[in-house]
């Protein structure tokens, strides 16, 4: 935060409208969570616009005292980049789903992630299409039953940190509604400059309850999620397990840490600039691994909107803008 | 070019201040290239122009094949031009099969001029000819000049070392060099251009000016006969002024960049390829410096999309399709209608439904562009009837964007978008400045802003992100008239509903009253058209009226709101004839507003109106 930015407070970004998400969803926490957050990130809410397409997650901007668009279904990518582009100096939100932004609006996500646009896309996954009742969505698991599938779903689902570390993003991070660590994420997220994807599991009391319990809940959290952090070992279970590489197998294991040696154990170090890593990170399938959480990926390189704005300097130096020579430009003739 | 004062006639028979001529080839041959560079050549040696070029959707068809023939058509006269002309005068048939697709289209009497080296068996079989034609006397009621181009065109370039193809290559030049020695031009403007064009590849540059003089040479000292012989064709007249050619893709670019100067604010553009509008695009591409972003989006929604996240932030966006990515903008186009963001959307229609024609040119998308959206939905909608008017027409469309707070549709099409014209390059100091005044203040202690109050002219106010104190939240969900937040209530949504209708009737107060293009109120026949039918409709008149017809031309840009006199004026005549390239759009919506008897003449060919066919129809409501 720099001299020259006011001081909020999480009021100050607490819009005067009554909150419409269904009591215990998990929105909420994630609501309060971004609220509380924004004082500490050195920004105003003048200059900063949380733009969202459709669905339950959809109607966060009329939440945030803010610039706020809620967009269309599954385009709020495409909003955003012209946003931005715009005006570059917002510092500008995604809202999205897991329907909105990897169904509908997959296409724009790709598209945006590769670009890098500068941008923090908070997806809320759900595992369900919330606000048109129940249907089961891209991610949820081979046979969910919903009332478009009363056979249970039969299609494979698409893990969203994978598809955007497939897609070039260059900020992965993972967390939980209500998990205390949200706003360390968002701050990591907020302060990576390119599009930040963060995947938050939300849990919907309505038509998923309980869907990510059982490794959400916090009775058995020590055992069941892993907390990554750049150069830190890779340890759970309170440091008795960890996550080594199996170098046969090109893939990663968990081992047992006895006495707290994890060097001996062969426990891996976190390389958030490591796309491979970041890849088996995301793609443990959970049981057999626990799940992984935080900053999983984390390499920058130059954003769209800076590289846009480059060039657009760069293509003008040395030209006129006299629009009167435009016009008149090409081979011409005089009528007298 | 129209000159105020002097009379129009267009290729009556025996004329000879006219020529039509038709450059049919290979879609590989250079024919679009070999065509503007004669209508460059032709515009400077101050002629007046129309041009028609018609090539098919495939990027290189297969050789010599009667689908993949490509053609560009000018005419050119000492008088004023409107169309490209009904029938060729002389026809330059690079192959067979560029001969058989055109020939029936060439009068009797009317000159081929063929490569004789192109029409081989091979060629000649693709083609579906069975015996060679230049050579058969099939061809006898036209004057054939038979020329093997191919082989003088590979002897013109031979010191240059190229291999066989690259040097055939060349064969257009060698083409346009008899062209333009037939027609009496200049040759060093396109030397120029070729020099300029290949300043990298100075060897392929002096292979096309060699193939190019060869060509002007053969015309100079072959005895080519009478009928062949250099005809010139004077200067027409012309205000005074200084003139360059334009496309209608060109007039657009360069109106949406002056239209957003006039608004004082930047141009963002968003566009995703599609034919025949991505030249759009393109020369945006390379305007940075007059504050143009371009993006090429993912796909068309994204394209309208950011063009809209762009206007939010500020800046004028733009985004631009054919009919299918129209489709697709649709729904994005009710949300810029319903946040009240300025934005412009422009159509190059084509032939449709579905890809349609991609490159054939159609006016099927009036519907769409007026009703296509769902919900109540109501939008400007600006067409172009030529080339030098697209540039007025951009203006004009950013300017009901900008003022009214609102997406404008403009509607050009294929034909407008590649004809080339010569244009009285206007004054842009000309144009009055219609400067946006983003909203700042905010509101009072105890005060909340409300992003739907508005203007006199039921206009929203523009509030950049950014702005301190005016934070608020727009969407495309329904929102309050008092407040802008979410509202359902019956009453908010049928208010709302009838501002965004009123506003858009209100844009009639705002735009010129509809004029006659020729002749008066209150005569016998009225011909109303719209878009590009501009040029035939106009001659077909000009011509009833010389000979003595009460017709009047009525051709409307403001397609809607339409202009607010327009109902009594159509009222004062007792029949109204609606040419259009679609089945009857134009026709179905004057019968709704007005209830008048508007009478259809539909052509959905993927070609223009020919002026025969609009006289027809003329000489049909007269006497009937």
């Amino acid at each position: 935060m720099n001299d020259m930015t006011p001081v909020t407070a999480l009021k100050d970004w607490e819009s005067d409208q009554e909150v419409r998400w269904c009591p215990g969803c998990g929105d909420y926490a994630i609501l309060k969570a971004v609220q509380r957050t924004m004082p500490d990130l050195g920004v105003t809410p003048e200059n900063t616009v949380f733009i969202s397409g459709i669905g339950c997650s959809s109607r966060f901007p009329y939440y945030m005292e803010t610039y706020g668009f809620h967009t269309i279904h599954g385009r709020a990518p495409a909003v955003a980049t012209g946003v931005k582009l715009a005006n570059p100096d917002l510092s500008v939100w995604l809202v999205t789903g897991d329907g909105d932004g990897l169904s509908i609006g997959g296409n724009h996500m790709l598209h945006l992630l590769r670009r890098n646009l500068d941008t923090q896309v908070l997806l809320f996954n759900n595992e369900i299409y919330g606000l048109t009742k129940g249907q089961y969505s891209p991610t949820s698991r081979p046979g969910t039953t919903s009332p478009s599938t009363p056979y249970g779903s039969v299609d494979s689902p698409v893990s969203p940190c994978a598809f955007a570390l497939g897609c070039g993003a260059r900020f992965v991070a993972r967390a939980i509604d209500v998990n205390k660590n949200l706003g360390g994420t968002l701050k990591e997220a907020h302060a990576h400059r390119g599009t930040s994807f963060v995947e938050i599991f939300q849990n919907c009391i309505v038509y998923n309850e309980d869907v990510f319990e059982e490794f959400a809940a916090k009775k058995t959290a020590a055992d069941t999620q892993i907390w990554v952090e750049h150069g830190e070992p890779l340890l759970f279970a309170k440091g008795a397990k960890g996550l080594a590489l199996d170098v046969d197998a090109l893939s990663l294991k968990v081992v047992d840490v006895a006495d707290g040696d994890w060097e001996a154990a062969g426990v891996a170090v976190h390389d958030q600039a490591n796309r491979s890593l970041a890849m088996m990170l995301v793609q443990m399938p959970f049981g057999e691994f626990p799940m992984a959480l935080g900053t999983i990926f984390h390499n920058p390189a130059e954003t769209f909107d800076a590289a846009v704005t480059k060039q657009n300097e760069a293509a003008s130096v040395g030209k006129s803008d006299d629009l009167q020579a435009l016009i008149a430009q090409g081979q011409t003739w005089t009528v007298e | 070019m129209a000159s105020s004062a002097e009379k129009i006639e267009e290729n009556e028979p025996g004329d000879v201040s006219a020529v039509v001529v038709r450059f049919a080839g290979d879609s590989g041959d250079g024919m679009q290239l070999t065509g503007g560079q004669f209508t460059l050549s032709t515009a400077l040696a101050g002629n007046d122009l129309a041009t028609f070029p018609d090539f098919p959707a495939e990027i290189r068809a297969p050789q010599g094949t009667l689908f993949g023939v490509s053609a560009f058509q000018i005419n050119f006269g000492s008088r004023t031009i409107r169309t490209a002309g009904d029938a060729p005068d002389v026809l330059v048939a690079m192959n067979p099969a560029a001969l058989k697709t055109n020939v029936e289209d060439l009068p009797e009497g009317g000159m081929i001029i063929a490569d004789s080296g192109a029409f081989t068996d091979r060629n000649l079989s693709k083609a579906g000819y069975e015996a060679n034609p230049l050579e058969d006397g099939s061809l006898k009621k036209w004057q054939l000049l038979a020329i093997d181009m191919s082989e003088m065109t590979l002897e013109a370039v031979k010191p240059f070392g190229l291999g066989n193809k690259e040097a055939l290559r060349s064969k257009n030049m060698w083409t346009l060099g008899l062209a333009l020695w037939m027609f009496d031009r200049k040759r060093q403007p396109i030397i120029d251009w070729l020099t300029a064009k290949f300043a990298k590849k100075p060897e392929i540059a002096e292979a096309n000016i060699a193939a190019l003089n060869a060509g002007h040479a053969y015309g100079e000292t072959a005895e080519l006969g009478y009928a062949f012989q250099p005809r010139h064709v004077d200067r027409a007249p012309a205000d005074p002024g200084l003139y360059r050619t334009v496309t209608g893709a060109e007039a657009i670019s360069l109106g949406l960049v002056a239209g957003s100067k006039l608004a004082n604010v930047p141009l963002f553009f968003g566009g995703y390829p599609i034919t025949p509008a991505s030249a759009i695009l393109h020369h945006l591409s390379r305007l940075k410096q007059f504050g143009v972003t371009t993006f090429q989006a993912e796909d068309e929604i994204a394209a309208i999309g950011a063009a809209i996240g762009a206007s939010y932030a500020g800046s004028l966006g733009v985004t631009s399709s054919s009919g299918p990515g129209i489709a697709l903008k649709g729904e994005a186009m009710g949300l810029a209608l319903v946040t009240e963001l300025p934005l412009v959307i422009v159509n190059s229609q084509r032939g449709g439904p579905s890809t349609g024609l991609p490159t054939k040119t159609e006016q099927s998308d009036l519907y769409q562009a007026i009703y296509g959206r769902n919900g109540d939905a109501p939008m400007p909608v600006i067409a172009v009837r030529s080339p030098s008017d697209a540039f007025h027409c951009a203006i004009e469309a950013c300017r009901i964007a900008t003022q009214f707070m609102t997406p404008v549709m403009l509607l050009t099409d294929g034909y407008i978008a590649n004809a080339a014209e010569p244009w009285l390059v206007p004054e842009v100091d000309s144009f009055k400045p219609f400067p946006v005044t983003f909203h700042e203040d905010a509101p009072g202690e105890g005060e909340k802003f409300n992003p739907y109050s508005r203007d006199g002219k039921l206009a929203r106010p523009w509030v950049k992100p950014g702005t301190p104190g005016l934070m608020h939240r727009i969407g495309g969900i329904e929102k309050s008239s008092s407040t802008g937040n979410i509202d359902y209530s019956p009453s908010n949504h049928q208010e709302m509903t009838d501002i965004r209708v009123n506003k858009i009737l209100g844009v009639a107060d705002h735009i010129p009253a509809q004029d006659v293009a020729l002749g008066e109120p209150g005569e016998r026949l009225a011909v109303v058209g719209w878009g590009s039918t501009y040029g035939p409709i106009h001659q077909s008149v000009s011509r009833a009226r010389d000979a003595g017809k009460s017709v009047a031309q009525i051709h409307i840009r403001h397609v809607w709101p339409l202009p607010k006199n327009l109902g009594e004026l159509l009222k004062s005549y007792d029949r109204i004839l609606v040419p259009e390239m679609n089945t009857g759009q134009l026709k179905t919506v004057l019968r709704d507003q007005y209830l008048v008897d508007a009478r259809p003449l539909n052509k959905v060919s993927g070609q223009p109106f020919r002026i025969a066919e609009i006289e027809a129809a003329i000489e049909e409501q007269l006497d009937g």
